[in-house]
């Protein structure tokens, strides 16, 4: 079970409060947490992604860990940790939008 | 008695005020979508109810809202649970995917556009600045989009196509003015389904007369000495607004960068009716409802000062369609007002004493329920206002 912590206004357009969780195979990886989540929320897709390239959009990072792990391959593995539901993975709008 | 709704988009939310007809004692329903920059919502001519909304972040960039019940509930289009799934399996979610039409059948579309320094740059979509719903069919809207270009919506904003042929008209020589290269304006001629107009910033205005196939430029007549090389060029003026009375289509009045402007061959040529304005430049411009030689316009002092001249908010306005303006000052602050009002802040309704609407990048939205000879304040403390839209119910 991965958990996800989104920002506010997507678990608005979500209609979810506190975290997401979705039950992944391994092995996790950013892409496979994104697409998960767009499948249970369609609303939330081009939002935190391009619909296309799936390029993330610029004032959107990934924090897991304390580490930024918004330029890291979006086929990389998470850490176990996220993969285990221990930690979770955040979704932040980046502190220069809004 | 009448009703009016008014759908204002503002930096940080949207607000749905009502009144009855005498438009003295309103209801302020909002913010809807708090924290979301609301560029325009707009009502179906054919179907009150249906609303949509442009609601647009620079975190999370463009959502589209639509509501079926006059604004108490919104939904993304297309997130119902019968409409979750497309044919592959992957959900939908494509009301807000705005993807430039590449493909051949269409042609050759433009890939590029000019810049603000003179190179060619690819187009690259980032919001929705205008929702215009069909006159006639709810499940139809079109949308004007940054960077410049209309896409079309048949089934109630869940997916959406482009009218690819407007980029082609010389597409590559539009460039972006200050607020991005942005098609703005929508106007639908009820007497004549396939004519269209549209204005971009800056490009210009532009016709179709097929429905959005084909499109050519209408921009004999307006002049841009201090911003284009060719004053006289066919494309790239910065057309703030357009406006028509539904009655008289082939009429059109223009705010342009600088300059108001009148065609009287539905854009064939243009000539100037600033007259007596204490400034030619501005953003909005409407026409009374049931007076279509009655214009209103609010100048503002200059390219780079964005608030009215001498500190005074003045609507003016043209009972001749244009050249003699009068200022409209009743109501409205007349020492110290340093706001704007944006292109798409302006509107009327079409009560028997027709009402008029501005909204201010200070935050207050003002009616006159008498042509514009007195004003009050509905508001006065929203978030900057971006856009103004009214119903009559």
């Amino acid at each position: 079970m991965v958990r996800v912590v989104l920002p506010a206004h997507l678990r608005t357009l979500a209609r979810v409060s506190g975290e997401v969780t979705l039950d992944l195979e391994s092995p996790v990886t950013p892409r496979t947490v994104l697409d998960a989540l767009e499948a249970r929320y369609p609303m939330l897709r081009g939002t935190i992604r391009d619909h296309v390239t799936h390029t993330r959009r610029p004032f959107i990072r990934f924090f897991a860990c304390e580490q930024d792990l918004s330029h890291e391959s979006s086929d990389a593995p998470l850490p176990d940790t996220v993969a285990s539901g221990a930690e979770p993975f955040l979704i932040i709008g980046a502190m220069a939008g809004g | 008695m009448s009703r009016v709704r008014v759908l204002v988009g503002t930096k940080k939310g949207a607000f749905i005020l009502t009144s009855d007809g005498a438009r003295k004692r309103w209801t302020v329903d909002g913010p809807h979508f708090a924290g979301w920059e609301l560029y325009h919502l707009k009502g179906s001519p054919a179907d009150p109810n249906r609303l949509y909304a442009s609601q647009t972040s620079s975190w999370f960039g463009q959502v589209i809202q639509r509501s079926d019940d006059g604004g108490k509930t919104w939904s993304p289009p297309g997130t119902k649970p019968e409409d979750l799934m497309g044919t592959d399996g992957m959900p939908n979610g494509a009301s807000n995917m705005f993807v430039y039409d590449a493909s051949a059948e269409t042609g050759k579309p433009l890939t590029t556009h000019q810049h603000y320094d003179g190179t060619q740059r690819p187009w690259e979509f980032k919001r929705v600045w205008h929702l215009e719903p069909s006159l006639t069919d709810p499940d139809t809207v079109y949308a004007g989009v940054e960077d410049a270009a209309m896409f079309r919506s048949s089934d109630g904003g869940k997916t959406w196509k482009e009218l690819p042929g407007l980029r082609s008209a010389k597409g590559h020589l539009w460039q972006p003015g200050a607020g991005g290269m942005c098609l703005h304006t929508i106007l639908l001629d009820r007497s004549q389904p396939d004519r269209m107009f549209i204005a971009i910033s800056a490009a210009g205005a532009f016709r179709t007369d097929d429905a959005g196939k084909t499109w050519r430029p209408i921009n004999q007549g307006l002049k841009s000495q201090y911003e284009l090389p060719d004053p006289d060029a066919e494309v790239g003026h910065c057309v703030h607004s357009i406006a028509m009375h539904p009655s008289r289509p082939n009429v059109l009045f223009m705010q342009k960068h600088w300059d108001v402007l009148r065609s009287d061959d539905a854009g064939g040529s243009w000539h100037e009716i600033s007259g007596n304005l204490p400034s030619d430049f501005g953003f909005p411009i409407a026409v009374h409802a049931h007076e279509p030689e009655t214009v209103y316009v609010v100048p503002i002092k200059s390219d780079s000062e964005h608030y009215p001249p001498d500190g005074k908010l003045r609507v003016y306005r043209s009972r001749t369609g244009g050249n003699e303006w009068e200022a409209l000052t009743k109501g409205l602050p007349q020492q110290d007002c340093y706001v704007n009002v944006l292109r798409d802040a302006m509107a009327v309704d079409s009560l028997e004493s027709c009402g008029l609407y501005i909204g201010t990048t200070g935050g207050q939205v003002y009616v006159s329920a008498d042509g514009g000879d007195s004003w009050n304040p509905i508001v006065r403390d929203l978030p900057a206002v971006l856009s103004v839209e009214v119903q009559t119910l």
